[in-house]
């Protein structure tokens, strides 16, 4: 089975002014596509095809460099459409406002955390907020196009919100500016979705 | 020691339109800038606080390395360019690259292959090795090949901030157009 590269669950521009409609457009039909198309030919007529990604991120330091790149570029911008939408942005309500509290002691502690994860990412990467297999949530972040999925990373667990740093993500707009992208994050995250991957 | 932002030896729009004065407006003045004051922030109080940068990209690690190889990278690199640029090398380093790589043209597309393939962000790197022969190497972030006891001869930035607003997605446009803009005789000298 190849894997597709999904619809977005809304238009290119709806994100503006935070992100714009040349970035999203060049980020999801040009860059997610060709992780998408790169990961399918890296797997075709190999046993490895029929596997989720989920399943070949869970072991990717024993397949090749080509599945760790573009399954990793392929899963993480899955998510990342995900947990980004219109009409988001301000605050987590409920449980995952609870676990975060407990977590990290206050939601404004977690975001200067996380954005603070982000910002000092030398070079490609991404930061995530994960669920670790013990419930705890820990902030952390990748290289490249790794994730927390992947038996190679650094810590380890289910990744419930990520954000992208690779200048292909910002630069268009906010060029060198990458503190400021990453402000402009938080007005567009779905907290309805991260809660809902909180838990699955 | 304090480290300044090299004067280039051409201006801004000089390279234009293989590369635009926007991007070198951000990438000299703003990001080339920028990691020469961070190496100059960090330094003070480390035992690098009077190192040359030679010795900074050497021997440092963490945040001193990635900024002082950064400063280091960005100088060579906008110090190969001239708005007379492009052509062939020629002399001992032509003599060299048919040598190592069979033709220029040859070498051409092995350069321009790892650049293309380096995956995330970094520089291709062509080196020249203790007895005289050339290598085309590939480094993440701001990895230097004088670490390795390797001489640098040419390289190319692929951060996506080199060519980002120039060429987005389109990573083997930009290094196509990058050799317009080589001066072969400052990339000659080195070798």
């Amino acid at each position: 089975m190849a894997f597709e590269l999904p619809k977005l669950d809304y238009a290119y521009n709806a994100l503006e002014p935070h992100f714009d409609a040349m970035t999203m457009e060049i980020h999801h039909s040009k860059h997610h596509a060709a992780y998408t198309n790169n990961l399918n030919a890296a797997l075709e007529g190999t046993a490895d095809a029929n596997l989720t990604i989920e399943a070949l991120m869970a072991n990717v330091s024993k397949r090749s460099v080509a599945v760790r790149n573009n399954g990793g570029g392929f899963y993480n911008h899955n998510l990342f459409w995900k947990v980004i939408g219109p009409n988001s942005g301000g605050k987590p309500s409920g449980d995952l406002l609870a676990a975060i509290e407990k977590n990290f002691g206050s939601f404004d502690a977690f975001k200067d955390e996380f954005s603070k994860a982000a910002a000092t990412r030398f070079g490609s990467g991404w930061a995530w907020l994960v669920k670790q297999a013990d419930g705890k949530l820990v902030v952390s972040s990748t290289p490249n196009q790794d994730n927390p999925l992947m038996d190679l990373a650094e810590v380890k667990g289910t990744p419930i919100l990520g954000l992208d740093v690779w200048e292909h993500a910002y630069y268009l707009k906010y060029q060198n500016r990458r503190p400021d992208y990453i402000q402009s994050f938080w007005n567009v995250v779905n907290w309805n979705e991260v809660a809902a991957r909180l838990k699955a | 020691m304090t480290f300044k932002l090299p004067d280039l030896p051409y201006t801004l729009d000089a390279l234009e339109p293989n590369i635009s004065k926007k991007t070198f407006e951000f990438h000299y003045a703003k990001h080339h800038q920028a990691y020469v004051t961070n190496l100059n922030n960090l330094i003070p109080g480390t035992e690098f606080e009077n190192a040359d940068l030679e010795t900074i990209v050497k021997k440092a690690d963490g945040p001193i390395f990635n900024n002082g190889a950064q400063v280091w990278n960005h100088t060579f690199f906008f110090l190969s360019f001239s708005p007379n640029g492009g052509g062939k090398p020629t002399g001992a380093l032509a003599a060299a690259i048919d040598n190592t790589f069979g033709s220029f043209e040859k070498f051409k597309e092995a350069f321009s292959q790892a650049a293309a393939t380096l995956f995330g962000s970094g520089w291709a790197w062509l080196v020249k090795k203790a007895d005289g022969s050339l290598e085309i190497i590939k480094e993440g972030n701001a990895g230097n090949p004088l670490r390795n006891g390797l001489t640098p001869i040419l390289t190319c930035d692929v951060w996506e901030h080199a060519y980002y607003l120039d060429y987005q997605n389109k990573r083997p446009d930009y290094i196509q157009n990058f050799w317009n803009v080589i001066d072969w005789n400052v990339v000659g000298n080195r070798y």
